[in-house]
């Protein structure tokens, strides 16, 4: 099978092993994930204000891009897929918007490409019960919590991925890689997000308010698709260490590096040594290389 | 007129009332209900409000004179299977389930289900507590005939083991090769009262009913309440059987909420999660209730005076939503917002209990389309005309009762019950056909 991939700007920087683990666990699963050969950034964010048609530029070249090269884009990254999915449906609903961008960028983009996010194309067109058929070193004993964040699921109506309130999507492809999955009641909550940039104490409370409901359902990693929810989870255990006595820290991992792990692949590229919380102790006391 | 006898359809408080009404007059009324015995909701609950007369003492003598009078036959445990004909010649086909008991040579004794060695959950408990496999809905039940449930009926499961009740029955009423009966009622006019649902909490995922067991509905509620009840009245919880300090009221759960539930005001909820709030607060004194709302719209007779006196006996009322529900170091946290102090507030629950929304009962859906009447478009009968024509279908002679044409209490419901009846009584009393 033959996607049409764009990995965006964080997978190509900060979150390399995210996109290295993610495009080998396809490959291995007879995905074909083809680079855009053209690609700018995805804006990033969805804007808000009804008019601000200006941010919605930069994801409509990439949908124009990807249309001249096939029908489907698949992302990785959560806030790409999110930022592109809702910009396609806006083009293909208002017409008017779509016309001015169109002529402000000189180009037709009729809205017919398919945006997928690759967690789409696991559950269905590989299958979980089939991907857990594939799984070479099953992940046992491995206790994850799922944390999904808000910008795969939400709003529902444009993403329509899976239910904001109860997701499963993560929660299952873990349990095909034979992860013990933790219920976990903050796994659509907002990590803070942006406010990273500005505020970050705001980041570190919610943050850490997923992290001690993880820890308190028995998660002994934090399993996420989103780069930016990674970061915040991750590089904040510092300060959050700091701040609340007696914290323990936790591992936040992308699902694709379990996915690679479990497909029996292995590889330095895959980032495990980035994190700030190094997640390779726990994978070598559950066995795992 | 050719047929001077009417059918209602649902033993509710409002069907009731038109059965009675009609049948006072002097016609002849079938009251046909799906249910083994009648009361509908109505016999679920604790309390009714704002005057909080005991529900079952003030509905048993109107249930008792269904069952006495001379001019209703009751088919309960029945349902409408087709209709045919016109206003003034009804042909209705009804179709009784089997009781696997002949109600004709039981006399009621009860020993039956005190013999019978096996248990399941009660629907009429709403789930919080169990009953026989050979059951009546409540000891009041009207009629006081047992029926047994085949599904969980070790003798119809297990190849004829069992069959305690049979050996118990001092009238050899038992009989399990009954079968389902079908006959052909010929009626002037029909009253389709068939009440309404709770909306299922399972589809309110945020607030984990169905997941969580301290997040109950407010008919669970009125069944702890209820003196009758699982619980003999006292609130415990269904988890662990403790007493909640802490109680936290929903309301406009799933209703007026139209992207996730239902668009409009379920009507009732305001009203009764008042009652329910002050009623926990007669029974554990030491206890706190929270109500989160969105408006408290108490539009009734003495219905504000009601609400008042919640909150003047220490109930608190916070305006704001509910967000999410999750269980956290064994209790249910809730997150919501108290838009009066532009807040967030995190209660640690006890119990949670969700006012959800009213949905027309289940089978509505298909009895119209047996009728040939319409629907409006959030599921319920809909009347002639809505200011000056409220009891009547579009389809002359049959007529609308009850929270299926939409949500009401019990006031509302009585008095539509009432009017429908007096339409039936002025249809069958013409002495020429229009």
């Amino acid at each position: 099978m033959r996607y049409l991939y764009f990995p965006g700007c964080t997978l190509s920087t900060k979150a390399k092993g995210f996109a290295a683990s993610g495009e080998a666990s396809a490959r291995a699963l007879g995905i074909d994930l083809v680079e855009l050969s053209r690609w700018n950034c995805c804006g990033a964010t969805f804007p808000l204000a009804t008019d601000n048609l200006l941010a919605l530029v930069a994801p409509t070249r990439v949908l124009l891009n990807a249309e001249k090269e096939g029908d489907h884009l698949v992302a990785l990254c959560s806030i790409c897929y999110h930022v592109l999915k809702r910009t396609n449906m806006l083009l293909r609903e208002e017409g008017d918007k779509r016309e001015k961008i169109n002529l402000f960028l000189e180009e037709e983009y009729s809205g017919e490409v398919e945006v997928l996010h690759l967690l789409e194309l696991l559950r269905d067109e590989i299958g979980f019960e089939a991907l857990g058929e594939r799984v070479q070193k099953r992940l046992q004993g491995l206790r994850v919590a799922p944390y999904y964040g808000c910008l795969l699921l939400r709003p529902f109506q444009e993403i329509g991925l899976d239910d904001p309130e109860e997701p499963r999507i993560l929660d299952d492809l873990l349990a095909s890689l034979g992860c013990e999955v933790v219920e976990f009641p903050h796994k659509s909550e907002c990590c803070g997000s942006y406010l990273a940039m500005n505020t970050s104490e705001v980041t570190r409370e919610l943050s850490y308010a997923i992290l001690r409901s993880a820890l308190a359902s028995g998660a002994e990693a934090v399993v996420t698709s989103c780069p930016l929810c990674q970061f915040n989870l991750d590089y904040r255990q510092g300060e959050m260490a700091a701040h609340y006595p007696g914290f323990t820290q936790i591992p936040v991992l992308y699902f694709t590096q379990l996915l690679a792990i479990a497909l029996g692949i292995e590889s330095e590229a895959f980032g495990l040594a980035d994190h700030y919380v190094d997640p390779r102790l726990l994978l070598v006391r559950r066995g795992l290389p | 007129m050719s047929k001077r006898r009417a059918m209602v359809i649902g033993g509710g408080i409002s069907g009731i009332q038109a059965a009675l009404d009609i049948a006072n007059s002097g016609y002849e009324v079938v009251l046909v209900e799906r249910l083994p015995s009648i009361g509908g909701h109505m016999a679920q609950l604790s309390e009714t409000f704002p005057t909080l007369d005991c529900s079952q003492c003030i509905l048993t003598p109107r249930t008792v004179e269904v069952g006495h009078h001379e001019k209703i036959r009751l088919a309960t445990y029945s349902e409408v299977e087709e209709v045919r004909g016109d206003f003034g010649d009804f042909k209705v086909k009804v179709r009784r389930k089997p009781a696997y008991v002949d109600w004709e040579r039981c006399t009621g004794c009860g020993l039956c289900q005190e013999k019978c060695p096996w248990r399941v959950a009660s629907d009429f408990e709403r789930g919080l507590g169990k009953r026989k496999v050979i059951y009546t809905l409540s000891p009041q039940a009207v009629p006081n005939k047992p029926v047994i449930d085949r599904e969980h009926c070790v003798y119809f499961q297990k190849e004829s083991r069992c069959g305690a009740c049979a050996k118990f029955c001092p009238v050899e009423a038992i009989d399990f090769q009954q079968e389902e009966e079908v006959w052909e009622e010929e009626v002037g006019a029909i009253v389709v009262a068939t009440g309404y649902d709770l909306y299922p909490m399972e589809r309110l995922r945020e607030y984990g009913g169905g997941r969580y067991p301290n997040v109950i509905d407010s008919l669970q509620f009125e069944r702890l309440l209820s003196a009758s009840g699982p619980t003999g009245g006292e609130i415990r919880r269904p988890s662990d059987g403790a007493v909640p300090k802490e109680v936290v009221f929903v309301q406009c759960a799933g209703s007026r909420e139209p992207e996730r539930g239902v668009a409009y005001c379920s009507q009732i909820c305001c009203m009764y999660t008042a009652k329910q709030a002050l009623l926990y607060k007669h029974k554990v004194h030491d206890g706190q209730a929270y109500v989160f709302y969105i408006d408290i719209r108490a539009g009734g007779k003495g219905y504000e005076e009601f609400v008042q006196r919640a909150m003047e006996e220490g109930v608190l009322y916070l305006q704001g939503k509910v967000a999410k529900i999750f269980p956290q170091d064994g209790k249910a946290m809730v997150w919501g917002a108290d838009s009066l102090s532009g807040k967030r507030v995190e209660i640690a629950a006890d119990l949670v209990v969700l006012a959800t929304a009213i949905l027309p009962s289940q089978g509505t859906g298909d009895l119209r389309e047996k009728l040939g009447i319409k629907i409006d478009e959030s599921g319920f009968y809909e009347e002639a005309h809505p200011q000056l024509r409220p009891v009547e279908s579009g389809v002359p002679g049959i007529y609308l009762a009850g929270a299926g044409q939409g949500p009401k209490d019990i006031p509302e419901a009585v008095a539509q019950g009432s009017a429908a009846a007096a339409k039936v009584v002025a249809l069958l009393a013409r002495e020429v056909s229009p």
